[in-house]
Parts: C-alpha cells; structure tokens; sequence
C-alpha cells in the first residue's frame, strides 16, 4: 500500500467507528433517558403507562403504608397534587415522611398509581433533591429544608 | 495563633506560586539560566509553604479546634483519631488542600526528579505548574478558605457526615488526587513542549513516567472509590454511572489511551500531535472533573454544601486553562512534523485502534454525564441519563478493543503479521470457551451470553500470559531457559502483561456478576431462613449496641452450607447521635471470589425484619483485577528505561541497545 492508502485505510476506519458510535448514542437516548416530572406536571404532560420518568416531590405525611411483606406505598406531592406510589423493596435510610423522595418507575396501564422500582433519598439530613426543590420553587412553593406537610 | 499561621503559609506559597509562574518562563524565553533556576526552588519552596497550611489544617482537627468553622462543621471530638484525620478533607474546603497539597507535591517531584530535562523544559514545565498552583490558592483563599474563624468556639463539632465515617475515606480521595492530579504533569509538560515548539521521542519518554504514576494511582482510586460505595451505602451495586464517578472514570481513560500513544511516539516518534492533544484533555477532564464535583452543579455524596461563586471561579479556571492550552495547540500543532510511517497491521496500528476506540467512549460518557446539564440549562427539562445509556453504548464500543488487546503485544513494529498473531492467540481463545462453559454450568445454567462474556475474560487473562510464553519461548528451550529469558525481559513487558491480565479479571467480575448473581428481598423473624448462592442464611436476632458517636440495631445471621456452619454475618441499622443521622452498615462475608452480602432494611410492625440478600459470585474480581492493573503499573514504572533519569545514564551504556533490539 502507498503511503496515501495507508492513511486511508486508518481514517476511514476511524470514521466508520465514530459514525456507528454517534449512532449508537442517539438510539440509547432513545430507548434509555427517562424526564423528571412532580404531580403538578403530570396532568399537563401525557406520560403514557409504561413509559420510565421520574417523579419527585415530598413524601405526604400520614400516607406511607406498610402493605404485604416488603410493598409499601405512599404519596408523592407538590402540595398542589398527589401522586399513589407503589414500591417493593427496601425503602432508603433517609426516606421519611414530609421529606423529598425521587421514585423511578412507570404509570401500569389503566391504574393511577405510579409504580416504582427505584427510590432515591439522599445521604444527607437537611436533604431535598435539588431536581425537586427547583421544581417545587418554580411552582411557589417555598421550602425551608425541614418540610412538615399535612 | 497557629491557624492564622497557617493561612499565611498559604497566602505565602501564592506569591511563590506566582514567583514560579513568571520568573522561570520568562528566564526559558530569553535563555537566561538564572532565571530558569528559580524553578526548583520555587516548586520546593511552594511545596514546603502548602505542607505547612495542611499541616495546620490537620492539627486543627485533630486537636478538635472548634474555634475554626471547617472543623466546627466536619469533626466531633468523640469520633475515633483516623476519621478526624481523614475528615480533613471529608469537606469541600480541606478536599481542596488535599488537591493542592498534591500538586504542590508533584511540582516537587518534578523539580527533585527532572535532573535529565533540558533546562528550558524544566523551567516551562514548572512554570505550567505554577500557573495551576496559583489559580487553585487563588481559589482557595478568596472561595473556600478552610482557616476562618467562628466566635464564640462552640463546644462541640458537628460531626463529619457519617456516610463518611469509613476507612474508606482515609484511602480513596488520596488515591483518586495522585491520580487526577498527577496528570497536570502531563499537561505541563505539554503545555511547555507547545510553547517551545519542539516534540520527540525524548518527550515521549520525559512523560510515561509521568503517565503511568497518575493512571496507577487512579487505578487505584477508582477501584478503591468504587469497593467503599459498595459496601458502605448498602446497595450492593459497585458502579452506578454516576456523574460524579464519571467525573473520575474519564480521565482514566483518557489517560489510558494517552499512555498507549506515548509508548508509540517514544518508540516510534509517530503520533506526536495526538499524544500532546491527548495530555492536554486528559488533564482537561480532570479539571472537567473537579469543576462537576465541586461547583454544585451536581447533587451527590461527594458534592458537600457548596455556593454558586466557587463554581463561577473553577468554571473560569477550566476555561481559561482548557481554552489556553487548546489555542496554543492550535497555533502550534501545524509547525510538528509527522512521524514515522507503519502499516495498518502493525503494533502501532493496535496502538491507534486503541486510541480510537478509549477515546471515542470517553466521549460517549462525557456525552451522557453533559447533556442532561445542557439540557437543562437551554430548555429548563431535567432528564436523567442512567446506567441503560451507559451500558448500551460504552459496553458496545468497548467490546472490540477487548477482543483486540491480546493482539496489541503480539504484533510487531512498523507491520505485523495478524494470521501469525492470531494463531498464536488460538490456546487463549480455546482455553476462554472451556473455562467459561465449566463455569456456566457449575453455576447452573445462566444466560447464554455469560458464556461468551467469561470466555472474553478468560481469554483476556491467557492471552496476556501468551506474550510472556513466546517471548519466554517456553515449550521451544529448555524450562529453565525460558524463565530466564522471562526474568530478563524489560520491566514494561511484564507490567503490559499484568495490566492486560488484570483487566481480564475485573472483565470476569464484572460479567459473572450481573449474569449469576441473585437478589432476594424478604421478610425475617428470629430463626427464619433464606437460601442463596447454596448458603442458607438463618436470623438469629437484633440486638441494641453502641459506638463511640452512634447507637445501633444490630442483626444477627449465621451461615450454613449443606448443613455444615460456615460463620455468621451481622448488619446494623445506625444512628449517628451529632446529626440524628441514619446509615445502614452491610454485612458481607468472602467465600473465595464470591461474597455474601446482607443489609438491613425496616423493622416490621410485627416483629420481622425486611432483609435484602444478595449472593454475588466472582465479585472480589472486579477490584482484584483493578489490583493487578495497578501492579502492572508499579512494575512498569520499576523499568530502568522508564525511570525518571535514566535515559541520561543509559546512553552510556554500550549493553543497552542491545536490550531495547530485542524487544
């Protein structure tokens, strides 16, 4: 090979690996980036059963069940709407009533109550996912950090 | 008295950063050899005045000085010694000082060991260095100065975030800065090459060392970072995708393809613009790194309380020196002159497809950990961009160059022959499939894909032992011979061996973890029990218990395999009394390679207690094989050719070449 068909040879390669890489990366956006939504939202927005968001807000006081074995459920709000939470699993050390919650999961179909598979708190005491204050602000909900929700 | 020493110590090593900054380029500009001579002494000098201020800093929270805001806020005078040291830089501010006292650090080494360096070099690079170490004690001192006061001293701290209270935190953000930090060198030295206009092999072989130190150190880091997360936050997940360990991973991949281009522009003086381009983003991204992890932008366990002003003033310091050193590559780039020719089939061929595919994937994560931030900061929707994103697209790219790596060693300079290579790799690929059904089917079945994943892994791990064998010769001489021969061969070759067979090992864990591993969620009672991996696992009660700055329920297990008993595992429920704090502490047992790991979830009304179990086969591998990676690094660095200072004896030596000839 010249020298110039070497080259070739090396770029082109390059360039085919890049193209299906940015392919690549738009399909998993795709199929995998899931939107963060606090009830209020959820009215406005069409989120179809089965689809995976987020959905942050405040744990309602007085909601949280314990049901059979290791489900619980519980409410979401932004003091304007609430949102049924159904979880299975072991729910964080920081997850309390009146506190900020981020629940991961998807709408069943033909049911209002959000399922979750994944709930976030975080590690810190005076905690609110920074998603969900903002969110909460933007709505004219002021927070202190210690929230008391009746 | 003594704090306010300290932050003069601090105040101080600014002017002699900036001393360092100015004086040797200037002197390297205008080839005035006593100007350039202020290098060294202003590095140690800088590197003495910051040991100091950290100093301070650690007194003060070891002797409990409340009096001082940081140690107000991070410490507490009943927690055990090893945290109120390592709660120094548990915080925001002292993290920072820990940042700069390791690049105060390596400026040091750099002047200590540099002896070989033509002088300008050494000047600029120092120089480079200095600009870096005046930007950060800028940053300290007007953002984040860990020395102020608070009066009236309050009588008690406020306890460093328990989640922190771990030995974990006296290893890994060490670790982590040797390794994010230690890059700057490369970056200085390529900065300093630029702005000479004058690149060779010499500088190839300047850097490695350099390189390597940093990118072991990471190793380290990363794996210790990750095996902490593991077992300290009671998910049983060792990698999550997270932005801040993103923030982490990139650089190390950088840096991993920087250290495979310098190998080829030191051997073979080609890829001169690309090894310089890739110092400089390396260390770009750690910059990137410290910029997510610091300024706020980020909600997580390792962004402590932060102000919108710090993050406006590393933004500035990413670009100015991001933006900086890009445009003089830019300038300068076209006046290097391209180097020596190879054929596609060839090792320095390997070497660019490993280029290209570490650094495409690079961009992927940095795609993935950016665009949500973008997004939002353009259109105000929040997304999140999770492990799935990850997975599907660096998992996909990185597969090539896995079943690409044995290849690398075994293909010759300039053109190879990729049949012979292949052949040579035959045993490897064969030994991988009958390894890996063995172990598909002790583990009862599983996904068919796990075959292939193992068989990859096992693949990796002889195929790295195969360079040893044939360089050895074994099977061709006698035995003895060959081990001879295999003592004999350089440094870097084994250490290339280690790395690649380490990188097998961590390729094992990591597959045979998400194909075997089980999770079982259940309800307990004392005397209950639960079956998994062919352990059962039986409760045997809660008891109350007390630490030294906490109170806990602790949950009793003990472990039977076939009847027979094989120990007892406990995990509790804290409560960290100074922040009324929950944590859950795992409880984990090693069987071999695998791990048995039980966490504590809620207390039932009833009595029972939710119980998370997982059995986690070939686990230890993940971090195991970071180990030998890291090995791999200390044994490569250990190489005469690659040791600060010897290319300069070397060349004495008549022996030598002949070495180098024959690898």
């Amino acid at each position: 090979m010249t020298r110039k068909q070497k080259r070739l040879a090396i770029i082109s390669g390059g360039v085919g690996f890049i193209v299906v890489a940015v392919f690549l990366v738009m399909f998993a956006f795709s199929q995998s980036v899931s939107y963060f939504y606090v009830p209020g939202d959820l009215a406005k927005a069409d989120v179809k059963p089965g689809t995976r968001i987020r959905l942050g807000g405040l744990v309602k006081t007085g909601s949280w069940v314990r049901g059979e074995g290791t489900t619980s459920t519980f409410e979401v709000t932004d003091t304007l709407s609430t949102v049924k939470v159904t979880y299975t699993g072991i729910l964080p050390d920081l997850f309390r009533e009146g506190q900020g919650v981020v629940a991961e999961g998807a709408f069943v179909a033909g049911s209002p109550v959000f399922v979750a598979d994944t709930v976030l708190a975080k590690h810190d005491e005076t905690y609110m996912p920074k998603d969900v204050a903002d969110r909460l602000k933007a709505q004219g909900v002021e927070l202190s950090g210690k929230e008391k929700i009746k | 008295m003594i704090i306010e020493f300290g932050l003069y110590a601090l105040v101080l090593s600014l002017a002699t950063a900036i001393v360092l900054s100015v004086l040797p380029a200037v002197g390297a500009w205008r080839g005035d050899a006593n100007l350039m001579a202020v290098a060294p002494v202003a590095a140690l000098g800088q590197f003495v005045l910051v040991t100091i201020s950290f100093g301070v800093l650690m007194h003060a929270h070891l002797v409990s000085d409340f009096s001082v805001a940081n140690v107000w806020q991070n410490s507490h005078s009943l927690i055990p010694t090893l945290y109120k040291v390592s709660g120094v830089w548990g915080n925001h501010e002292g993290s920072m000082m820990l940042w700069l006292f390791i690049l105060s650090l390596f400026s040091a080494l750099v002047a200590l060991f540099g002896g070989n360096l033509p002088a300008s070099l050494k000047a600029n690079v120092l120089a480079v260095q200095g600009w870096i170490s005046a930007a950060f004690i800028l940053f300290i001192v007007l953002t984040s100065n860990p020395f102020l006061r608070i009066f009236p001293p309050p009588p008690e701290g406020r306890d460093l975030n328990p989640v922190l209270q771990d030995v974990g935190l006296a290893i890994h953000p060490p670790l982590l800065y040797l390794g994010y930090v230690g890059f700057s060198v490369c970056f200085s030295f390529a900065v300093a090459a630029l702005m000479e206009g004058r690149i060779d092999a010499a500088w190839a072989r300047w850097v490695r060392p350099w390189a390597l130190a940093a990118w072991t150190f990471l190793t380290a880091g990363i794996a210790m970072g990750s095996y902490w997360a593991y077992y300290e936050l009671g998910w049983g997940g060792w990698w999550f995708w997270d932005p801040v360990e993103n923030a982490s991973f990139m650089p190390w991949l950088a840096g991993t393809a920087l250290l495979h281009s310098a190998l080829v522009m030191e051997k073979r003086e080609a890829l001169k613009i690309w090894t310089v381009l890739l110092a400089i983003l390396t260390f770009s991204l750690s910059l990137l790194g410290t910029f997510l992890v610091r300024s706020g932008v980020l909600t997580s366990v390792h962004a402590f309380a932060s102000d919108p002003s710090r993050g406006v003033f590393i933004l500035a310091i990413l670009v100015i020196f991001i933006g900086g050193a890009l445009t003089l590559f830019a300038l300068r780039a076209g006046s290097l002159t391209a180097g020596g020719l190879f054929a596609p089939v060839s090792r320095e061929g390997a070497l660019v497809l490993n280029n290209l595919i570490l650094t495409v994937s690079t961009a992927t994560v940095l795609i993935g950990t950016l665009y949500p931030m973008a997004l939002e900061s353009l259109t105000g929707e929040k997304i999140s961009v999770g492990a799935p994103f990850f997975n599907l697209t660096f998992g996909l790219l990185m597969l090539p160059l896995l079943l690409a790596v044995p290849f690398g060693p075994l293909l010759a300079w300039k053109r190879a022959d990729l049949l012979g290579a292949a052949q040579r790799l035959f045993f490897a690929v064969a030994a991988g499939f009958v390894i890996a059904i063995a172990i598909w089917y002790f583990e009862n079945g599983g996904p068919v894909l796990a075959v292939l994943g193992i068989a990859l892994a096992f693949y990796l791990m002889v195929g790295a032992l195969t360079d040893l064998w044939f360089r050895g010769g074994f099977g061709k001489v006698p035995f003895s011979t060959a081990l001879r021969r295999l003592a004999g061969l350089p440094r870097s070759a084994i250490g290339t061996a280690f790395a690649h067979f380490g990188l097998g090992v961590s390729v094992l864990g990591i597959i045979a973890v998400s194909a075997f591993q089980t999770e079982n969620v259940v309800e307990m009672k004392p005397g209950q029990t639960v079956e998994a991996g062919g352990y059962v696992l039986k409760f045997e009660g809660m008891k109350r218990g007390q630490g030294p700055n906490f109170t806990e329920d602790r949950g009793t297990f003990s472990l039977t395999k076939a009847g027979v008993s094989v120990g007892q595992i406990s995990s509790s429920k804290r409560v960290y009394m100074a922040r009324q704090m929950p944590t859950t502490e795992a409880g984990i047992r090693t069987f071999g390679l695998s791990q048995f790991y039980v966490a504590l979830g809620d207390l039932m009304p009833d009595g029972g207690i939710v119980v998370r179990v997982w059995w986690k086969p070939f686990i230890i591998c993940i971090w195991f094989g970071a180990l030998i990676m890291m090995a791999g690094g200390f044994i490569s660095l250990s190489d005469r050719r690659l040791r600060v200072g010897a290319p300069a004896r070397r060349a004495k030596k008549v022996a030598a070449p002949a070495l180098e000839a024959a690898e």
